[in-house]
């Protein structure tokens, strides 16, 4: 319990850390943004939503900076993280909870198939090397290597077409309202296949690497020496001691790489133009939108926090030595 | 506050029971050092990465044309004038790909450096120091570790308007140091209790000189291949942020190429030769770098390469899978299991099967 709590309190620490990084970024901006989009939308922005722009960009030139960054999380903590440029009046919170389950699911979904993919075939390459498995290794290098968003490219160019069963952008037929219906469905999951097929062929070699590494390493421990000395069969000394030893270090990897994950990610979603908040980032840069940007890089960084909670907790089950009382 | 270092520990040669022998001689220190570049897979590494920073170096001298120069042939496949084809206004992909590649391999090793550096910095005197400097440092690195750093890359490079490859680097370089500097401290503080580090220690070295010649060069691998890693992070994000448009379009890298190619419909016109080439390289560069850093894997811990040969065919027939840490115990078959022939005149029933020097012929 004390090891979850001092996790917890990390994490706090951590989206205090962001948020503040968040903060003083576009004070690096030079010139003056806001000027630049009042003019833009001229007579379209009311004064308060003038205000509040000046407060995120750190303009309020009246305010002290303290006072600046005050004021700041109290916008946050009631939820207001600006008005989008892009999507203009359309405030940014409801863009991102707009695009943020397409990404929970095709991310999250694939991440976690990918991880036990590669664990699964990791166990294998490690405790039969010297066999055809190790064949493996030169191919995935090759693949973790590519860009995740080059992979999609090709997969586009190979797969889709007027006449293929892959639609080659979009999160569902655009004659459809999102809506948990038997149209809408099954037309969602037909767009996410290649895109979480782009991300599980290019994240699972870093499993499997990491665990064929951590089962030869593990299994030439003593205790599996014994198992074997036991006679216990090949499977379950491979499957109950080596694996299980093995996998611990996979499964703090998992979350700290999940940062580099997610990142690459992002990727996948622009390229196939999947309505999620890597896409969402996209069309932001490309209008230079700084409220929508920084908010999904909000949001981006508690869900990376959220999940490394959770891969804490399935350590907190696995590892019997963090649960002693200490 | 600290995540637990059991996977990064364990992963680490030279401790627990991946601990190497630490008695070697100079000359024996020396033939190892040779051996890295014996590894198969070091070489191929290496060799590929010199070819690249050969292009890197020449390669604007060498390409035909002029990157940006506009021609009359619009969207040609490979031709003997155009090896790599053409883009929508006639430009040469062969030589925006040779171009390029002064800039990639420039930010890759230019935020290596930085990145390293300050892993160095942080890690070691975090590992080292320890108490409260420790704390704090690790708390930092630890943050920077979960903090996506390519949302957080883009976010600062989109307020710099038009970065030049410098600043680039140094952002991708200040945000990517913080998976080595984990790796360097929890290596710090396995070595910080080592003998010839507390006999130096106890000799009243100042702690400059311990850091730099007691712990620096047993660290030399774990500094490599973190540097190594790096590379590869900064390359892939700086051809991601110049795809999605981010940084300036002046400057030529494969991401520019990429960033064009997917903005002027490639996929539609079925153009791969615009696109395919920049990703391959980008790749091979990736798999070369890999390969290298496999290889001082293996350099530090002989246990990962690799097996050869592990079946065995006994006399007797069977198939026996060696396997590291167990031994086969072949039983119940009448043959002999090795093929060392009894030595004549020793009664084998008698005598242990030692060779003894008064009863040998």
């Amino acid at each position: 319990m004390k090891y979850f709590l001092q996790r917890l309190a990390f994490y706090l620490f951590t989206a205090w850390a962001a948020i503040t990084l968040n903060f003083f970024i576009p004070r690096m901006i030079p010139g003056d943004p806001v000027q630049a989009l009042v003019t833009k939308y001229q007579g379209q922005l009311s004064s308060k939503a003038i205000e509040s722009l000046y407060v995120l960009f750190g303009l309020d030139k009246e305010a002290g900076i303290w006072d600046e960054y005050v004021s700041y999380w109290k916008q946050l903590l009631s939820g207001d993280l600006g008005l989008s440029f892009t999507f203009f009046p359309t405030p940014v919170s409801e863009i991102i909870s707009e695009s943020l389950p397409w990404t929970l699911l095709l991310v999250g979904i694939t991440t976690v198939i990918s991880f036990f993919l590669g664990t699964g075939l990791g166990v294998l390459a490690g405790w039969r090397r010297g066999s055809w498995t190790d064949g493996l290794l030169p191919v995935t290098t090759f693949l973790s290597s590519v860009p995740y968003f080059w992979l999609g490219i090709i997969a586009i160019y190979l797969l889709t077409g007027p006449d293929s069963f892959f639609p080659s952008s979009g999160g569902f037929d655009s004659g459809l309202v999102p809506a948990w219906d038997q149209y809408f469905v099954p037309s969602a999951i037909q767009h996410s296949l290649l895109p979480a097929l782009t991300i599980l062929i290019s994240s699972v070699s870093g499993w499997i690497l990491s665990m064929r590494n951590m089962m030869v390493t593990v299994s030439s421990e003593d205790y599996i020496t014994v198992a074997h000395a036991k006679g216990l069969s090949d499977r379950r000394v491979a499957l109950s001691y080596a694996a299980r030893n093995a996998l611990l270090p996979n499964v703090s990897g998992f979350a700290l790489s999940l940062g580099f994950i997610v990142g690459g990610t992002l990727l996948v979603e622009i390229v196939f133009s999947y309505p999620g908040v890597g896409f969402a980032l996209f069309q932001a840069l490309g209008a230079s939108d700084y409220p929508l940007m920084q908010g999904v890089f909000l949001i981006i960084t508690i869900s990376v926090l959220v999940a490394n909670l959770l891969a804490d907790i399935a350590y907190l089950l696995l590892d019997p030595r963090t649960r002693k009382e200490g | 506050m600290t995540i637990p270092t059991s996977s990064i520990e364990q992963v680490i040669p030279g401790q627990g029971s991946m601990a190497q022998p630490e008695t070697g001689r100079p000359a024996k220190a020396k033939r190892q050092r040779f051996r890295f570049v014996s590894n198969r897979k070091a070489t191929t590494g290496l060799v590929i990465l010199g070819v690249y920073v050969l292009l890197a170096i020449i390669g604007p001298w060498i390409a035909p044309y002029d990157p940006g120069a506009r021609g009359g042939n619009l969207v040609q496949p490979p031709s003997a004038d155009h090896w790599m084809g053409t883009t929508h206004l006639g430009q040469d992909v062969f030589s925006q790909l040779l171009v390029g590649t002064r800039s990639v391999m420039f930010v890759g090793f230019f935020a290596g450096i930085v990145a390293t550096v300050l892993s160095v910095l942080i890690g070691v005197t975090a590992g080292y120091v320890g108490g409260k400097t420790d704390e704090g440092l690790s708390a930092l690195s630890n943050v920077f570790l979960v903090i996506p750093a390519l949302p957080l890359i883009i976010i600062i490079t989109s307020t710099l308007e038009n970065a030049e490859d410098w600043l680039i680097a140094l952002v991708i370089g200040l945000t990517s140091w913080s998976w080595n500097a984990r790796v360097l401290r929890a290596q710090t503080l396995s070595l910080r209790r080592r003998d010839f580090v507390e006999a130096s220690r106890a000799s009243g070295e100042r702690t400059w000189r311990v850091i730099g010649f007691e712990l620096l060069p047993n660290l030399t691998a774990v500094i490599a291949s973190g540097f190594v890693g790096t590379v590869i992070f900064a390359v892939l994000s700086e051809i991601t942020l110049a795809f999605i448009g981010v940084t300036s379009n002046t400057t030529w890298n494969w991401g520019t190429i990429l960033f064009w190619a997917q903005g002027q419909q490639a996929l539609a016109q079925s153009a791969w030769w615009w696109f395919v080439p920049a990703g391959l390289a980008i790749a091979l560069l990736g798999t070369a770098l890999s390969l290298i850093n496999f290889g001082i894997d293996e350099f530090v811990s002989p246990r990962l390469r690799s097996a050869g040969k592990t079946r065995i065919k006994t006399t007797s027939g069977r198939t026996v899978r060696m396997r590291i840490g167990f031994t086969p115990v072949l039983s119940n078959s009448p043959e002999p299991h090795t093929r060392a022939r009894p030595v004549p005149g020793v009664d084998p029933h008698g005598a242990t099967p030692v060779v003894r020097k008064e009863v040998a012929p």
